[in-house]
């Protein structure tokens, strides 16, 4: 006699516990996970050709480290944290004397003779043993991008007041509205032109 | 006067609950919708080394990711101490890499081959040998984009 008036109520206030629960649960198992890293290109496979490419020895600037983590560049042994203004000096050289059609308006490094060109003729090699460790590479590695960076930080400023790597970051960002992307999209290439970034991964040597 | 005020008194508002649960299961699907479960899980040990000229690798759709390290604590005693590689949820050799990143791009839809990124997520106790073992073979199949994947943080730590 009591089931008289239908079917009874399920209580719902557990409901928001259990949702609770799940919430949590899915809090602490995901990640919003966004990857960043350092970009690179490697060279392509190409078949032997009879012609050597002929780079002049002062256009390149070899950093080789060895297996316990020691650098040199362009045969000198120097320290992790010389390594950025040692990039910079040489991309920056801009040795070609004005009028020939290498000289370099925008450089304002020492002009050496010795050292590289422009900075578009300007190459980084670099050259790791087997025994490197990885996060020496990547050191390294994260320097010289810094080199480049610096530098076409520089020239944006110059020309466009803006931090290159700021606006690059905001072309990159899929949020960055159509009309905008395309304005900086100009600009970027542009500066890139101005410092190509050129490095060069020479394959290990292999120690002894 | 003096009747309202009683009933005042007697019985404070309560606030209901009744729309609690659907506030929290709104934020369950929000969650539920927005966030990547891991697919698989990683058999090496994988600290990566920090960087500060990182950029953000958008579009997760484009990426193969490689695994390097040293093998985790229940498969030392298979495969030993030495770093290795890790695809999909297998241990591999050198050789299985170029195989490996044909058939994930091959898997992904044609318009985005192009733009295939190789991520290579690297502990940083690792040697540059077998990295540069890998990067031959990516050399070999064309695949030419790579990216060291890094955390945001001082260099001077590594």
């Amino acid at each position: 006699m009591a089931r008289r008036a239908g079917a009874p109520e399920v209580s719902a206030g557990s409901m928001a516990d259990i949702a609770f629960l799940l919430l949590i649960f899915f809090l602490v198992t995901t990640t919003i996970e966004t990857d960043a890293g350092l970009d690179r290109m490697l060279p392509p496979m190409e078949p032997p050709t009879e012609q050597d490419v002929i780079v002049k020895q002062k256009n390149i600037f070899q950093v080789s480290i060895n297996k316990s983590g020691q650098l040199l560049a362009d045969g000198e042994l120097i320290q992790l944290n010389q390594l950025r203004e040692k990039a910079t000096a040489f991309l920056d050289n801009g040795g070609a004397p004005s009028g020939t059609e290498d000289y370099c308006k925008y450089c304002k490094g020492k002009r050496d003779a010795s050292s590289s060109d422009s900075p578009s003729k300007a190459i980084i090699s670099v050259k790791s043993d087997r025994e490197t460790k990885y996060s020496t590479y990547i050191t390294v590695q994260n320097e010289l991008v810094g080199a480049y960076n610096d530098l076409r930080d520089r020239e944006s400023q110059r020309l466009y007041k803006k931090d290159f790597t700021a606006m690059e970051a905001e072309y990159l960002n899929p949020e960055t509205d159509k009309d905008v992307k395309e304005e900086l999209k100009e600009k970027v290439k542009r500066i890139q032109a101005l410092f190509p970034q050129k490095l060069s991964e020479a394959e290990t040597s292999t120690s002894n | 006067m003096s009747k309202f005020k009683k009933n005042n008194v007697a019985k404070s508002q309560e606030i209901s609950t009744a729309s609690l649960p659907d506030i929290v299961f709104m934020l369950l699907f929000f969650f539920m919708t927005v966030t990547v479960m891991k697919e698989e899980a990683l058999k090496v040990e994988n600290i990566l080394p920090s960087a500060t000229e990182i950029k953000k690798m958008e579009h997760k759709d484009r990426i193969v990711y490689i695994y390097v390290g040293k093998p985790t604590q229940n498969y030392v005693h298979i495969v030993g101490e030495e770093p290795k590689i890790q695809l999909n949820d297998k241990l591999a050799n050198v050789s299985d890499v170029g195989p490996f990143v044909l058939a994930e791009i091959a898997k992904k839809p044609s318009h985005l081959r192009g733009f295939v990124t190789v991520a290579l997520k690297v502990d940083k106790k690792a040697n540059m040998g077998l990295i540069s073992d890998i990067k031959q073979e990516l050399r070999k199949v064309n695949a030419l984009k790579i990216n060291y994947i890094t955390y945001e943080g001082e260099e001077i730590v590594n």
